[in-house]
């Protein structure tokens, strides 16, 4: 069955989520308790249950409340099936290339085997960063106007030469097309100079900054290729790069493992460190000393009701930051059709291994079977692609009736594949930690949301969500 | 009302009908990479 409420406690207050509307409620005690048997039509049986333990008039006060919210389609409201605006296939809008498939790092959770993603360590030509972007253009339909590439690896600085190309290629193609590209980068900092930094700000590029939050995180985890530790060198750059865009189109994250589970601390000391758009991800692993457990799930949570209290705590004192989890726009959200389609992976999002090859997003590189063509070719692999595109999550079985499907999509492909080896088959410990996630972020725009409208503002008019550097 | 205080006013059925022009971000659901699973997401209508 389909759940369509979700109900939760967090950090001391209880909240209602109306999963086919998206309404968000805060509640007290009693309506958290009579949500425990109130299906829309059963008032004398809730009345039965409630009896003698709060008196009458309370229960059918909520009961009432309750019955105006169904009226206004904010309890209980309608399922939602795929809609017309969700199209069969796939039109392409973005693409990671990598650009270098080697780092000067060696990562201790990299997935992607110290950046050769299980081949031989090469980088990708100027030609064939060009051939993608035309391979964009041929396959994104006649009427998109935005487009993201991303420049990836391995540790993409290492290859500016092709990085420099298609950056002047997109932009002659802008002009042409009329269309317009977000181009990105992901990088881990050891190389970013000041001839670097000059030509990423002169050309627009929005940075991803990779640490790990304390020294000793950063330095166990993210060690050089000669095992030396790297947080002075990268945090000194990193510091130099985001004085001088005057701290617009950057954002820093980090990876948590199982020897940091008080990540709260890493969080704090990005900030601390003088950053403060943020993020902070659990590290996907099958097994081995860094990977995360089941049994390390209780003390997550924990540590992720820490982080709101440590969230909003710094709000309160004038020296808040952005975290990427707690984000949301309540009111503003994606469509039903984007929540559908996901990160859009083999079919309207591919990555471009350094020879050109296809694959579903620069997880699958290196999984031969999940190979789908080449910037040549095109997207050979017609069924894999349909196949991504139908994986949705009224689709997965394990999606379909669960309450946080229109918030995380289904998940990660990548990770369901890497555990199940099948897309359609949830990650476990990922689904937990993305619905713990999601209830610390309900919470977040809650209280937010209740401080404006303390102030006078009106529900639906504001947006608690910040925007996105 | 009293018991209850509805924080947001919700557009997720009504974007059955007029979403999927596909001009938002790219959102990454392992969150690995833009750290920006659909749920954070604005639309950019």
């Amino acid at each position: 069955m389909k759940a369509k409420i979700h109900k939760f406690e967090q950090n001391g207050s209880y909240m209602l989520l109306d999963i086919n509307s998206g309404a968000v409620h805060v509640i007290d005690k009693l309506a958290y308790e009579i949500m425990d048997y109130f299906d829309g039509t059963n008032d004398a049986a809730v009345l039965g249950q409630m009896a003698g333990r709060y008196p009458r008039g309370e229960v059918e006060e909520v009961l009432s409340e309750l019955h105006a919210l169904m009226d206004e389609h904010q309890l209980f409201a309608s399922d939602i099936d795929v809609p017309p605006t969700f199209r069969q296939q796939g039109l392409v809008k973005s693409l990671c290339l990598m650009v270098a498939q080697d780092c000067n790092m060696r990562c201790k959770y990299c997935f992607g085997d110290g950046g050769s993603y299980g081949q031989e360590r090469a980088v990708m030509s100027p030609e064939v960063g060009k051939g993608a972007i035309d391979f964009l253009l041929s396959n994104c339909g006649p009427f998109r106007k935005h487009f993201e590439v991303d420049f990836f690896g391995g540790e993409p600085l290492m290859n500016m030469q092709t990085v420099q190309a298609v950056t002047e290629y997109a932009r002659r193609m802008e002009k042409e097309r009329k269309v317009h590209f977000k181009l990105t980068m992901t990088t881990n900092g050891l190389l970013l100079d000041d001839e670097k930094i000059k030509w990423l700000n002169d050309n627009h590029i929005s940075v991803v900054l990779s640490t790990d939050g304390r020294r000793e995180t950063h330095d166990r985890m993210r060690p050089d290729a000669g095992g030396q530790g790297t947080y002075d060198r990268v945090m000194r750059n990193f510091k130099k790069f985001v004085d001088s865009r005057k701290g617009e189109a950057y954002y820093m994250r980090g990876t948590y493992t199982r020897e940091n589970l008080d990540f709260t601390e890493d969080v704090l000391a990005m900030q601390d460190a003088g950053f403060d758009v943020l993020s902070m991800e659990p590290v996907v692993l099958k097994d081995g000393p860094l990977a995360l457990r089941e049994a390390d799930l209780p003390r997550i949570y924990e540590e992720y009701d820490r982080l709101v209290d440590a969230y909003l705590q710094r709000h309160r004192e004038g020296k808040g930051f952005f975290f990427f989890h707690f984000n949301m726009d309540l009111s503003n959200g994606p469509c039903v059709a984007k929540r559908l389609s996901g990160c859009g992976s083999g079919h309207e999002y591919f990555a471009i291994a350094e020879n050109g090859d296809i694959y579903p997003c620069h997880q699958f590189v290196g999984r031969e079977q999940y190979l789908m063509g080449n910037i040549y070719e095109g997207v050979t692999n017609r069924k894999l692609s349909r196949y991504f595109r139908e994986s949705h999550v009224l689709n997965k079985e394990k999606c379909r009736g669960c309450w946080v499907r229109f918030f995380c999509s289904g998940g990660c492909h990548a990770n369901d594949d890497l555990f199940h080896g099948d897309i359609r088959k949830p990650y476990e410990l990922g689904c937990e930690l993305q619905k713990k996630r999601l209830e610390c972020a309900l919470y977040v725009q809650a209280v937010l949301a209740l401080e404006k409208m303390e102030q006078g503002e009106k529900v639906g008019e504001f947006t608690t969500a910040e925007s996105i550097h | 009302m009293k018991h209850i205080k509805t924080v947001n006013k919700p557009n997720l059925q009504q974007s059955l009908k007029t979403g999927g022009c596909g001009e938002c971000q790219a959102s990454c659901q392992s969150a690995c990479k833009t750290s920006c699973t659909v749920g954070n997401q604005t639309c950019e209508k």
